[in-house]
């Protein structure tokens, strides 16, 4: 029918079939970027144009907040100072002790001949704001590849661990929290010694211990610290309690919910670590395994 | 205002100025950057795709599918959502609204609201379903309360954004 109209009446394709068009666009955007990952690049270059906007929105709720320390009271000044001062002091007589011991270990480790420790560098980072997307657990750090930030740092607070750097833009970097639902932590038990992995489930202020056996040893208010053997996460980190365990006999798993230890999406500074460690080498891939498992088959 | 725009012929409008659409798209952009957390994140209109209805509803073919596409990527970005995924969205607003412009109009503003309510709902649908094929938890049914507030405020649009094209008071008329 539409072949009849003269031309100046014309009005381009259809759009069911601009729309078919978009779409198979966006579809093969999506696939790119969610199963190859090809896009970071053009991601990075659209976010730095966009950083002056978002600056921009920011503006109004930052001058309010700096008004409001303005007009903070002389008196809960003093208090703050008090209670910080107090802190310090113990603090720094931990400290002193922490020293003593450090050095401690160190001949000792070195007496065993085992590895030392390696030393940890942090950086202080601000919270700038939560990733607006419902479905991630994500926030935004002012630090970035520019203040020498690196993808898979993690990120503490002062009371553990809080998340992992997962991008890093030139002027910002993106923080997984552990309780998004994709990210997993291998921990260790504090009191036990076990090691196991420890996921979030997109919810906040739970954790989950998966797969752990329905006899496993774990009580509530046992502590899970990182285990470090992933060489991403250093060791020690406090990253959960356990809240409550389940042991129904109608699963084949233990369900073990645990509460963060860091105050996860509270908080507005936190420390972005990097460990000055010499991994040793990575076991190379797939095949010298499979040669070695043949010329085992041969030899036997 | 109750009145539907199609009783009320007396009045021609002035042709609509390009930049005050961008102006004002770029505006919703800002607005949709606002920091946000917890609860806010899911009851937060979707600026952009509201003023992006409004505007394809009125102008469909000046607007077309190129720049909602373009903005759904910019908004990709922003919010570090999965490439595609609000350009996607954006693109089935274009069609509904493309396909239902003149229906729309036709409307009371309540009936209005109701359409342009549907609409965002369908974009956000399409955005919950490519999320959770990638592998999401599902957000809770607050998630669909963002469109309402944003048709809540579609009244307010219809209102505000026509006062440039209002033609000026006539002197010699008394």
């Amino acid at each position: 029918m539409e072949d009849q109209t003269p031309p100046f009446f014309e009005r381009g394709p259809s759009p069911l079939a601009r729309f078919t068009f978009f779409a198979l666009l966006s579809i093969v955007l999506l696939f790119a970027d969610a199963r190859l990952r090809y896009l970071e690049h053009i991601r990075e270059a659209v976010s730095v144009a966009l950083y002056p906007l978002e600056r921009a929105a920011r503006a109004p709720g930052a001058a309010l907040i700096r008004l409001a320390t303005f007009f903070t009271a002389q008196s809960t000044l003093m208090e703050e100072n008090e209670a910080l001062r107090l802190k310090t002091l113990e603090l720094s007589s931990k400290a002193a002790r922490m020293d003593a011991l450090a050095a401690e270990t160190r001949q000792l480790r070195k007496l065993l001949s085992a590895s030392t420790r390696s030393d940890l560098t942090l950086q202080l980072g601000e919270i700038v704001y939560a990733k607006r997307d419902p479905f991630t657990r994500k926030v935004v750090v002012d630090r970035g590849s520019q203040h020498g930030v690196r993808a898979g740092q993690a990120v503490i607070d002062e009371s553990g661990l809080v998340g992992q750097v997962t991008r890093v833009l030139p002027l910002a970097s993106e923080v997984t929290l552990i309780t998004d639902k994709n990210q997993a932590v291998p921990v260790q038990n504090l009191r036990t010694g076990a090691r196991s992995v420890i996921f979030g489930v997109g919810r906040d202020d739970v954790l989950e211990l998966r797969f752990m056996p329905v006899n496993a040893d774990i009580k509530v208010g046992d502590t899970f610290v990182t285990s470090g053997i992933d060489g991403l996460y250093p060791a020690g980190f406090p990253v959960a309690t356990v809240a409550n365990v389940d042991r129904s006999a109608t699963n084949a798993f233990a369900r073990i919910e645990c509460s963060p230890s860091a105050g996860v999406n509270r908080g507005s500074l936190v420390l972005l670590v990097l460990e000055n460690r010499a991994l040793p080498e990575k076991p190379p891939e797939q095949e010298p395994v499979t040669k070695s498992v043949k010329s085992k088959k041969k030899g036997s | 205002m109750n009145q539907s725009r199609a009783e009320q012929p007396t009045e021609i409008l002035l042709p609509v100025n390009p930049f005050f659409v961008a102006g004002t798209l770029a505006a919703a952009f800002v607005l949709n950057l606002l920091p946000a957390s917890g609860q806010a994140l899911l009851w937060r209109p979707d600026f952009v795709a509201l003023l992006l209805t409004y505007w394809l509803i009125h102008y469909p073919r000046r607007l077309g599918f190129l720049l909602p596409w373009l903005l759904g990527l910019a908004m990709d970005v922003a919010e570090g959502a999965l490439f595609g995924q609000y350009a996607l969205g954006y693109t089935a607003l274009a069609l509904m609204a493309t396909l239902a412009h003149r229906r729309v109009l036709m409307f009371d503003i309540v009936p209005q609201t109701i359409h342009v309510l549907v609409m965002l709902q369908v974009v956000k649908l399409i955005m919950l379903l490519v999320r959770m094929a990638e592998g999401a938890e599902f957000p809770g049914w607050l998630y669909f309360l963002g469109p309402v507030v944003a048709a809540l405020l579609w009244p307010l649009l219809t209102v505000t954004l026509i006062l440039p094209q209002k033609p000026k008071p006539d002197a010699d008329r008394v």
